[in-house]
């Protein structure tokens, strides 16, 4: 089973949040949507969960009942304990007495909040908080499941076991995506669609992402072409578009072996010559 | 830090409209409505000298009504039904009795006072509130006003918590009706509103010794009603806020002039017209009608009913408006103009 959208377009007033994007969601896998601030991907999710009707469009989602959603807030009742949470949900869905149950012990065992039941959720920790919320999206065992940046705001110890139970849940048969806007995260999906201003400007695995990338990146001293660069820790990276081999030597530095690419950089380098075309095309 | 602050505040409308709107508005009640004077009562006058009598009354008395075929029954019955303040009962050659509607408090005082002003022409009786206390009088406004606080107030910061939490955009999504999300907010406040007012009632009859000389059953519809309003207002501020603080701002808005303007406090009849007619425009005006009519004076539905008809067009469109609203909130798919191949295969 696919879900998914097909060339949706949305518009907040005057402002286009998303301009044809498409996304293909199959049964047991992840897909990653990243980008920045602004970039569309709440709106996205929001269209694919059928908070959002697109203005134009199609969406591919089962029926609300087998729709397991988290949004950015996390999604849990803070004045509510942590079974009190998963109460509410499982009457929501209708689960029965014993499949609540045992989906509770498995799920917040499996989360490591086993001993936080009587826990009023805005007791919990921010993590704990997070996976409360990727529980009760879970709860039901969804056939689509989306999550809304699961992670942000969350340690690194809490990124780690939050990802280890999207990876179950995909193991486990759902269809499941989720936006971030940590490039680490993407880079373990099966596939990434990189939304940038409301458009798709990169979808495919990573390896194919990384594989269409034109051009090489180097780690120069000194930027030579500021637009095309960027910080990475304490050392500077810059992306040639149309140079495979080593770079001409400038007024800046020498010749440059091209660095070895990583998925960060390269997602980076797409967004800002996404944002240099735009720039070119307002100049002319 | 000055300059931040007065940047803040002039996108801030809300507070703005506070600073501005809420001196306008104290300013216009203390100087115009809060009056407590009473320069006339409207009065009935029966019995077989009413002609003769109302002839002779001084112009404070506003005579509305002469009926030479009319009895002391008579006068009390326009008085439980509010059609005088006042009613003066004529006999043969004895001295003529006035009535006093002891509901109306500074009507009633005014015209005790009025009438011992005429020296020993007037006998005078105070009904429905002999002793004139002024807690028989308060206690059913307060009635009304501790139901407009939680409908209005606490419904709304309920609901947005809801909406700050990003828990409403979870209800959205989950296999809810919008009008399931909307029952299931509502249903709760409204019990304990009820439960307020039932409290509130008991406790005024026990503490106070106010009586309750209607219907319970009529009141009991009547709280209903003007409850659906003030929680279809409290679901309309939910509507237009974003932070519990601004459902709060909002809903003083609406609250105050209640207070201030319903006749709980000041007389409607001493205010002028220009500020009265605020008054004829909050529900809680309607309500202590009612509340009053019934737990004082012991009116009836024949008496109270242009209240209930007002309160209940009130209810339908306030709360069926904040309806509408916040379920355009939970399924703006319904609302979009949904064109091309967009649709959801199910």
């Amino acid at each position: 089973m696919r879900f998914g959208v097909t060339d949706i377009h949305h518009e907040f007033g005057d402002v286009r949040a998303l301009r044809g994007v498409d996304l293909d969601v199959p049964a047991g896998s992840v897909v990653a949507v990243v980008g920045g601030d602004g970039a569309g991907k709440t709106t996205l999710l929001r269209c694919l969960v059928g908070r959002y009707a697109p203005s134009s469009g199609t969406v591919r989602r089962p029926s609300s009942e087998l729709i397991g959603y988290m949004p950015s807030t996390s999604g849990t009742w803070r004045d509510l304990t942590v079974d009190e949470n998963i109460d509410f949900i499982a009457s929501a869905y209708s689960m029965t007495s014993s499949d609540r149950d045992r989906r509770r012990a498995d799920l917040l065992d499996h989360a490591g909040l086993s001993g936080t039941a009587d826990r009023l959720a805005r007791d919990l920790s921010g993590g704990m908080r997070q996976k409360l919320g990727f529980v009760l999206a879970m709860l039901h065992e969804p056939e689509l499941l989306v999550l809304d940046e699961p992670s942000t705001g969350v340690d690194p110890v809490s990124r780690v076991e939050l990802w280890r139970l999207i990876a179950e849940a995909a193991a486990a048969g759902m269809a499941v995506t989720m936006a971030t806007t940590y490039l680490d995260e993407a880079e373990r999906a099966s596939s990434v669609t990189v939304l940038d201003r409301g458009r798709a400007i990169a979808v495919g695995t990573r390896d194919e992402v990384m594989g269409s990338f034109p051009g090489s990146i180097t780690a120069p001293e000194q930027p030579s072409v500021p637009a095309r660069s960027w910080r990475r820790g304490r050392s500077v990276r810059e992306w040639h578009p149309t140079s495979h081999g080593p770079t001409e030597p400038t007024s800046n530095g020498p010749a440059l072996e091209p660095a070895e690419l990583d998925f960060e950089d390269v997602v980076i380098a797409r967004l800002l010559d996404d944002r240099n075309i735009d720039e070119t095309d307002g100049s002319t | 830090m000055i300059v931040k602050e007065f940047r803040e505040l002039r996108r801030d409308r809300r507070t703005m409209g506070m600073l501005i709107g809420l001196p306008l508005l104290l300013l216009v009640i203390f100087g115009y409505a809060a009056n407590f004077t009473v320069s006339s009562v409207s009065t009935v006058v029966v019995g077989p000298s009413a002609e003769a009598v109302s002839a002779q009354l001084p112009e404070f008395f506003d005579v509305v009504e002469v009926d030479a075929a009319g009895d002391r029954q008579a006068g009390v019955d326009d008085l439980r039904d509010n059609r005088a303040d006042a009613a003066l009962v004529t006999g043969g050659s004895g001295t003529p009795l006035l009535l006093a509607d002891g509901s109306s408090l500074f009507t009633a005082q005014a015209t005790v006072a009025a009438a011992n002003g005429a020296g020993n022409a007037l006998d005078v009786e105070v009904l429905f509130n002999p002793d004139l206390k002024t807690s028989w009088v308060m206690v059913p406004g307060l009635i009304g006003l501790i139901m407009a606080f939680i409908g209005t107030i606490v419904t709304s910061l309920g609901l947005v918590r809801e909406r700050q939490d990003g828990t409403l955009e979870q209800l959205a999504v989950m296999p809810f009706r919008p009008s399931d999300v909307i029952v299931g907010k509502i249903a709760p406040y409204f019990v304990l509103a009820y439960v307020d007012m039932v409290a509130v009632t008991v406790l005024g009859a026990l503490l106070f010794g106010v009586p309750f000389a209607g219907s319970v059953l009529l009141f009991g519809i009547g709280a209903a009603i003007f409850l659906l309003v003030v929680l279809g207002l409290g679901v309309l501020i939910s509507t237009i806020s974003q932070t519990q603080g601004q459902a709060i701002q909002t809903a003083m808005f609406f609250v105050m002039p209640q207070i201030l303007l319903s006749g709980m406090i000041f007389p409607l009849a001493s205010m002028p017209w220009g500020v009265r007619w605020i008054g004829y425009g909050l529900p809680l005006t309607y309500f202590i009608e009612i509340s009053q009519g019934i737990l004082l004076r012991g009116a009836g539905l024949g008496s109270l009913w242009i209240s209930f008809l007002v309160l209940a067009a009130m209810a339908v469109v306030v709360l069926g408006g904040a309806v509408l609203r916040f379920r355009r909130d939970l399924a703006p798919s319904l609302d979009t103009d949904v064109t091309g191949e967009s649709a959801a295969t199910r």
